[in-house]
């Protein structure tokens, strides 16, 4: 091992012994405000390692991880989803009684399974990165035990993603059939080269598609998601709806862009269907919800066809890195948004599951106007109304489908944003025009997320350069 | 920084200003909130005069520019880029007008959540005067969605019973209209490399025309639903019969402008063959719109709903003098806009006046309310005559000079256009005077508009400022000419060129 190994993973072995530090201490001291507080330092402290990574570009352990600024930007986003999970959760997790430690350090370890991702440039790595962060997942969905439905949730979550796992695992052992490497940058060269066998090849390449489809909850993979968003704590599921989606696609635009653009051909229509379906059920069954956990689950299925559109062109290399960065920033603008308005759910949401239905917002308007005010900018930054970050976004992610090309997709992606209009506004509707009671927990991480999050999705929508500016540099390197 | 006392600045982000002050007060004291909201929209009038003083009538080009890069990465072309022309002038200053006058009628007609409606309505401000001042197509498209929402939820929140369905449908029909402009915007700053509108309209005539036209119609699905043209207007008596008075004046002064603005500022210049190309069928729906909307309003019962689709006729008016694409059309439809935006806004307050009173809007319910209540009936008769196009009166202006400009107009083709749309102008007559007949003569038969007190102080305070303007452009409409008279000529000089250059 040398050093330019060591450097390229050091924030993930920071984080990773960390966490079993902090897993330790817990056992023997059981103080959970000890291993809050020492999670969140853990997070900056590896977010500090990871922001200094930038620009360096560094390769590790024979091609199988790349440090580049992709990889940087979203291990950025991943600790700071950790860290606002964890101001969102430590109150939660106390009211809802299910406050144990084990929480904080599952987080850390899905959170440096995500991290693998980002910088895996071996099949075989991104397999391991894919467990890596979903076991501990499955564990935080059923962490309201013996509440059945985050049981169910976990179990199911579980039993689906062991099912991915699968697709992921054949889609690799056929790549390597047809290629005879797992690495990226060793099937790119086979391919030039001539030497693969591409049916096999294309196979193996869909099904790793279609694993990942389950991750990132694509239509038709997205049958977990509603049940598993809804019966998981939210503090998990805001989490989940952020690090397991950017994780997915993390995965899907390093190894379709990296080293299969030549299978472009075959695999942009299937794309292209994938992501119309997802928009249009997404957006069509969101409308169909009266509890607010469920709107959200459809929301992110949708929200995940949004970002799947990105990669319809990725087999021009001159749209190829303008797609790129487009996802990376729809990700930061979902990611903010979607934070936001799960500590409005969280919130308002009551212990036994009560609280969540979207009539429980009735009256939020009135009685608790600030609240309301967040809400409304985080619904109208779902929907992609300006001046907020997820019309900025959206600008930016319809401008890479229609520079491939791709005009009809478009028209279906605004079309359908419009059918989200309605779901969305209907949450404003309940919150300023019907009269209610609404009891709202006030807690002061909590107001801090929200508050946060909504000042940043106004105010970065307006400055929104120097973020592309990063997300554009953030491009994949070149092998 | 002298950008933060440059006039167009002033004028767009002062209301917004004012709406961010507004946090700070204390729900409770409503009387200091409707003050404050007031002195900030009248300071903002009084900008939008400074701005008046500095604007060069002669000048037919962008005044008061400011062109910032703003989002210039990774391959982007954005600037904060905004100025003020002949073209959109009197529109600025329409709603610099319209604001207070809008906010002094809700002085006693909004009692509840009083905080949060100025705020909304300040800050709806702020998004209209954008959509005037834009040149930069993404920040266009900023102001112009956002003031969906300040709209939506004036109507959502004070409007009538039927207010969230009527909210929602104006949210909903208005946006599906304008993401199709999105992508069409997308696609020029794509294929044209910038957003700039002075540039596009530049190099406007170079696109093919086939390929114009879908652009204009993306454009023009936007407008036409926003102005509203016929066959899209259903949501327009819904969001004005269900929003508050204010709400009303609003949307019928200024938000149905932006639709029609928006075609003079965008479509026309920026694909001059499909707009000659389409503005037969463009003044086919513009005079269907006319005589659909006056057949309309005469089998209203509800006031404001008479009144709502008299708006889409006097609205049609202004897309066939715009669509005329002569300098006499389109300073007519220009002039129309304004006329119609204080008439209009003044029947609003008119009928919520008469509301506020006696809580019902049916006509059938009045009869005689001159003997109980003449100052009201006098200005009204005034208000209906402008409507209505008397001469001496604004409205007679406007429609005089579309019905000229569109009579000979060679884009348009057929004087037929203009014939029928001349009927448009007596029915009007037909169901104006039809409603001021209802309301105001014949006996006064019902106990409790004997009662009625007519007009206070304040009430008449609100409409002296567009009375005046009324007789003004009536009798002596030339300053409002001479302010648009270059640019359009301008604007017509391009559009033969273009078609010139479209026929070698």
């Amino acid at each position: 091992m040398t050093t330019t190994d060591l450097l390229s993973v050091f924030p993930l072995l920071i984080l990773i012994l960390w966490a079993c530090l902090v897993l330790l201490l817990d056992v023997f001291l059981k103080r959970e405000r000890l291993t809050t507080i020492l999670t969140a330092i853990g997070l900056v402290v590896t977010l500090g390692f990871s922001i200094s990574q930038n620009n360096l570009n560094l390769t590790g352990f024979n091609n199988m991880v790349v440090v580049d600024n992709f990889a940087v930007y979203l291990n950025i986003i991943f600790l700071g989803s950790g860290l606002l999970a964890i101001s969102l959760a430590h109150d939660y997790l106390k009211r809802m009684g299910i406050n144990r430690g084990e929480f904080y350090v599952l987080l850390m370890f899905s959170i440096s399974g995500m991290m693998l991702m980002a910088i895996a440039a071996d099949l075989i790595v991104f397999f391991l990165a894919l467990e890596l962060l979903s076991i501990p997942l499955y564990v935080l969905a059923a962490f309201a035990r013996p509440r059945v439905e985050s049981e169910e949730a976990g179990m199911k979550y579980f039993l689906l993603g062991a099912f991915s796992g699968g697709f992921v695992v054949y889609g690799i052992a056929l790549v390597f059939g047809a290629t005879a490497t797992t690495n990226l940058s060793g099937i790119a060269a086979r391919i030039a080269e001539h030497q693969a066998d591409i049916p096999l090849l294309t196979i193996g390449a869909a099904l790793i598609l279609v694993g990942f489809s389950f991750k990132v909850a694509v239509v038709p993979f997205q049958m977990w998601t509603p049940d598993v968003y809804h019966g998981a704590p939210s503090a998990v599921t805001a989490f989940m709806a952020i690090g397991a989606k950017a994780a997915g696609f993390a995965a899907l635009m390093r190894i379709f862009v990296a080293a299969l653009p030549t299978l472009s051909e075959q695999i942009t229509p299937i794309i292209w269907v994938l992501a119309a379906l997802t928009m249009i059920v997404g957006n069509i069954v969101a409308v169909a919800q009266s509890n607010i956990k469920r709107m959200l689950a459809y929301s992110s299925i949708a929200h995940a066809g949004y970002i799947l559109m990105a990669l319809v062109s990725y087999g021009q290399s001159s749209v190829a890195s303008v797609s790129v960065s487009a996802a990376l920033f729809y990700l930061l603008s979902y990611a903010v948004t979607n934070f936001g308005a799960w500590a409005v759910v969280i919130a308002v949401e009551k212990a036994e599951g009560k609280g969540l239905a979207l009539d429980d917002y009735a009256g939020i308007g009135r009685k608790y106007p600030a609240l309301a005010a967040a809400m409304a900018i985080f619904m109208l930054s779902f929907t992609g109304v300006p001046p907020t970050l997820g019309f900025v976004g959206k600008f930016y992610l319809f401008r890479a489908v229609i520079d491939g090309g791709y005009i009809g997709l478009a028209v279906i992606g605004v079309l359908t944003s419009l059918i989200s209009a309605f779901y969305y506004l209907r949450v404003v509707v309940i919150m300023y025009m019907r009269d209610g009671e609404p009891e709202v927990r006030s807690e002061p991480w909590l107001n801090l997320t929200t508050a946060f999050t909504a000042i940043a999705t106004i105010v970065l929508s307006i400055f929104s350069a120097p973020i592309l500016q990063w997300a554009s540099q953030a491009i994949l390197s070149a092998f | 920084m002298n950008y933060l006392l440059h006039p167009l600045i002033l004028v767009t982000f002062f209301p917004l200003l004012g709406s961010l002050a507004l946090l700070f007060i204390k729900p409770e004291k409503k009387n200091t909130i409707r003050w404050v909201a007031l002195i900030t929209s009248l300071l903002t009038f009084i900008f939008s005069l400074l701005m008046l003083a500095q604007f060069n009538a002669n000048n037919p080009n962008i005044q008061m520019e400011i062109d910032n890069p703003w989002i210039n990465v990774a391959g982007w072309n954005i600037n904060f880029h905004i100025g003020v022309d002949g073209l959109s002038i009197l529109l600025i200053l329409l709603t610099t007008l319209l604001t207070p006058i809008s906010i002094l009628s809700t002085w006693t007609a909004i009692d509840k959540r009083v905080k949060d409606f100025m705020i909304f309505f300040l800050l709806l401000e702020t998004g209209m005067i954008g959509v005037f001042i834009a040149l930069d197509l993404f920040l266009f498209y900023v102001f112009w969605e956002f003031t969906l929402v300040p709209m939506y939820l004036l109507i959502g929140i004070w409007g009538g019973p039927r207010r969230i369905y009527a909210a929602i449908k104006f949210f909903l029909y208005t946006m599906a209209g304008s993401i199709l402009m999105l992508l069409a915007i997308l696609w020029l700053g794509i294929r044209q490399g910038t957003f700039s509108v002075p540039e596009l309209i530049a190099s406007g005539a170079n696109i093919p025309v086939y390929i114009q036209i879908w652009l204009f119609l993306a454009f023009a699905a936007a407008f036409a639903i926003k102005v509203p043209m016929w066959p899209l207007h259903s949501w327009l008596p819904d969001a004005h019969v269900q929003a508050p008075t204010a709400g009303s004046v609003i949307l019928a002064g200024v938000m149905l402008k932006m639709g029609t603005y928006g075609f003079l500022r965008f479509n026309i210049p920026m694909f001059p063959n499909a707009a000659i190309k389409l503005a037969p069928w463009m003044a086919l729906f513009a005079v269907i719109g006319i005589l659909y909307g006056a057949a309309v309003s005469y089998a209203q019962k509800d006031v404001k709903k008479l009144v709502a689709y008299s708006s889409v006729s006097h609205l049609g008016f202004v897309m066939l003098g715009l669509f005329a694409l002569n300098p006499q059309g389109i300073q007519g439809g220009i002039l129309q806009m304004v006329n119609h935006g204080l008439s209009t806004g003044a029947l609003f307050l008119l009928v919520g006046m008469i509301y506020e009173r006696r809580h019902t809007r049916d006509m059938d319910a009045f009869g005689g309310l001159w003997k109980a209540m003449p100052v009201y009936g006098a200005l009204t008769l005034i208000v209906t005559l402008s409507s209505m196009g008397l001469p001496g009166l604004n409205g007679f202006v406007g429609e005089f000079t579309i019905l000229l400009g569109s009579f000979g107009s060679k884009a348009i083709g057929s004087p037929w256009f203009a014939g029928f749309a001349a009927i448009g102008v007596i029915l009007a007559a037909v169901y104006l005077l039809f409603m001021f007949q209802k309301l105001f003569l014949g006996p006064l038969d019902k106990e409790e508009n004997k009662i009625l007190k007519d007009l206070n102080a304040r009430e008449i305070i609100t409409m002296v400022p567009l009375l005046i303007l009324i007789f003004w452009i009536g009798l002596y409409p030339k300053p409002f000419f001479a302010l648009m008279a270059p640019a359009v000529d301008k604007l017509v000089a391009a559009l033969q060129t273009a078609a010139t250059i479209a026929m070698h």
